[in-house]
């Protein structure tokens, strides 16, 4: 489906990654945002609260960030496209509600600017601390997609995919920009209406009485319904059947559960986004992702300049983690190091991933500021000289 | 021939039996709230049902409408963003006095401060029944419960007056030995425009009962005939609710406030003139 040009600015902008978000939005269709204010974040809901009323949306400014998270789920299973916007301490409100989503099936989205913590932490300037929070913050068992912009023209492109990949699959996504993609203002074009595919919620075409709110069948993802199409239907958070009913027994629980992880886990090919430079004959890969992965690009430079065979893996997708791609990659490349603005989240999953078949370096950072090129330079330098391709039987064995 | 409940239509026959403990005062309530929406003028698929966690937040789950069963103190919310998106729908949130006033208490001040269309009622049986018969912030001074085992010495919420002064609309309390007139409020509260608010004073003899020595649910149903006194239109400030005291039960509040929505249109169309897109809900 297209999308509706209503709400469609199309062509060059000059852009915050806020501003870019809120466009992006209205872009995918949503018409629903509740939010919360709070640092580096509020320009989003600044300017959907401006652009809303004229493009026949609805926004509203909540009490706090655990009803923004709540509301955004009423509206969908109202029928709108819905998303709301927060930084750290807001998102670990949201977190019962991102599970809640899950549960439920609701597909809507999370955007979250990154901001240094834990806690108040420093509200104004960047990290990326919030990327296990984001995959398995809320508790019990559950996927979700996030996905991480780099700039303001991502900000705009990826809250888009990240509405569509919330109908494809019934799965609340985490949009996790940073304040420095936030507030940093570049170039953003807009495309025609006509050029931007958008996926339209999947409703059911079953007759009330039939129509079972769980059933998924083959594709693993069931069809919706909304309140008012006279459907009588019902949803709840507790373990539950493909009726919606709840269901208090361990087995309706595996099916219940075993279905919201594998609906993404096995789809993880069709999900994953990735941008990969001069890899194919790397010795030695940085993977990085938001705004780090700008700052690693220089110090790719630098490195290159030095005659080192170094590769760029930036994860667009972050979850779910681009594990086959990173263990192919494993095969030929000595060494992996990961700079982030943290000390080591997405570290741990490229650890897990590479089994020990290639060296792995962190560049740790508290956030506060981006990574001095200098400091993932070294650490490429290092990686250059310390590993050694390992023998894949060793390895094996 | 056998003769079917007519109330059985809106229920989720094939859910029974339901899980609340004989002499509760829930199936009382849920029979009321159907009374309600047969006669309230609105087909039911117009109307949506959302309740919060605990013995009352299941009561989403046996009425056979669009029902939500959403998270411990945030029916509320929900049903705000329910209630956006689809203007033309009744929402109607039905929970417990811990789901709604403890940790819910924000969601219901801010949603009857904002006036947003939705009913809220509140079955209020003075503790937590479904964790085991905790302190709620309506049990009463001197009442034990398993976390104030030597009595209660908190002072509780008075709800009508907290729904009053917060800005909802409609305001009403009666016990479950008051079905008539709890089924004629739930409708009117439905009807009305803005924040509604429906307290129903429940017996729960298996816990609050019990410990406080008040009898099984016939015992505590015959006090609130005896100890109750119907005052419409009664100062709100003045209906607090004491240990085994008196209920002040009836229609206390009943006024006329433009809703949320009504706010909106009128400030957007202000604002934007011909430009507004007068907001009818996303569908």
């Amino acid at each position: 489906m297209k999308a509706d040009p209503k709400g469609v600015l199309t062509g060059a902008h000059f852009l915050d990654g806020d501003h870019a978000c809120c466009e992006g939005a209205l872009s995918a269709g949503c018409r629903f945002v509740a939010g919360y204010p709070i640092t580096p974040s509020t320009e989003v809901v600044e300017r959907i609260a401006a652009r809303f009323p004229s493009v026949g949306g609805m926004f509203i400014q909540m009490e706090d960030e655990i009803a923004s998270s709540i509301a955004i789920q009423g509206a969908v299973w109202g029928g709108a496209k819905a998303m709301t916007v927060t930084s750290g301490p807001g998102l670990s409100l949201m977190m019962e509600h991102v599970g809640l989503a899950a549960m439920l099936e609701t597909p809507c989205v999370f955007v979250d600017v990154q901001r240094s913590g834990p806690s108040t932490g420093l509200p104004t300037m960047p990290a990326q601390g919030d990327m296990m929070q984001a995959r398995w913050g809320s508790h019990g068992d559950y996927e979700i997609i996030a996905l991480c912009p780099n700039s303001p023209q991502e900000c705009y492109d990826l809250t888009i995919a990240a509405f569509n990949l919330a109908e494809e699959y019934r799965v609340p996504v985490m949009l996790m920009m940073d304040e420095c993609v936030g507030h940093m203002t570049e170039k953003v074009i807009i495309p025609k209406a006509e050029d931007i595919e958008v996926t339209p919620r999947r409703y059911t075409t079953q007759k009330p009485g039939k129509y079972l709110p769980y059933q998924a069948g083959r594709s693993e993802i069931p069809l919706m319904v909304k309140a008012g199409d006279g459907y009588l239907f019902h949803v709840t958070g507790l373990t539950h059947d493909e009726r919606g009913y709840p269901a208090m027994n361990a087995e309706a629980h595996d099916r219940c559960v075993r279905r919201l992880v594998e609906k993404i886990r096995n789809n993880a090919r069709r999900i994953i986004r990735l941008e990969e430079t001069d890899t194919a004959d790397a010795e030695v890969v940085v993977v990085s992702y938001g705004i780090t992965s700008r700052v690693a690009g220089k110090a790719i430079q630098m490195a290159r300049a030095d005659g080192l065979k170094v590769g760029h893996l930036r994860l667009i997708t972050a979850w779910p983690f681009p594990e086959k791609r990173l263990r192919t990659l494993a095969s030929h490349v000595k060494a992996f190091v990961l700079p982030e603005l943290n000390f080591g989240q997405m570290f741990l999953e490229l650890q897990r991933v590479i089994e020990g078949k290639s060296s792995c370096y962190p560049v740790p950072h508290a956030g506060g500021t981006v990574h001095e090129p200098e400091a993932i330079y070294q650490r490429i330098l290092y990686a250059a000289r310390h590993s050694r391709l390992k023998d894949k039987k060793e390895v094996a064995r | 021939m056998s003769r079917v409940n007519p109330v059985n239509q809106y229920l989720r026959m094939d859910r029974m039996p339901h899980i609340w403990c004989s002499g509760c005062g829930l199936g009382t309530t849920v029979n009321c709230f159907i009374r309600a929406i047969e006669n309230c003028g609105y087909p039911r698929e117009q109307i949506s049902i959302v309740s919060g966690i605990g013995c009352t937040g299941r009561v989403a789950g046996y009425l056979k409408l669009d029902s939500f069963h959403t998270t411990h103190g945030r029916p509320i919310p929900f049903a705000t963003g329910l209630k956006l998106a689809n203007p033309k729908l009744k929402v109607v949130v039905i929970s417990g006095d811990g789901d709604l006033f403890a940790i819910g208490g924000n969601h219901f001040i801010h949603a009857a401060r904002r006036n947003m269309d939705l009913t809220v009622v509140c079955v209020n049986n003075f503790t937590y029944g479904m964790t085991g018969g905790q302190l709620t912030p309506t049990t009463p001074i001197d009442a034990i419960s398993s976390t104030s085992p030597y009595g209660n010495f908190e002072e509780p919420f008075n709800l009508p007056f907290l729904a009053e002064s917060a800005g909802a609309v409609y305001v009403a309390r009666w016990t479950t030995y008051h079905v008539k007139q709890a089924a004629r409020s739930i409708r009117e509260a439905i009807q009305k425009n803005g924040l509604s608010f429906v307290e129903i004073i429940s017996p729960c003899p298996t816990l609050y009962g019990r410990r406080n020595k008040l009898g099984d649910g016939l015992a505590m149903m015959k006090a609130f005939k005896e100890n109750s006194a119907i005052v419409n239109g009664a100062d709100t400030r003045e209906v607090g609710l004491d240990f085994k005291g008196k209920i002040v039960c009836g229609k206390f509040i009943d006024r006329e406030k433009p809703s949320f929505l009504d706010m909106y249109h009128t400030t957007m169309a202000e604002r934007f003139g011909p430009f507004y897109e007068p907001y009818e809900g996303v569908q």
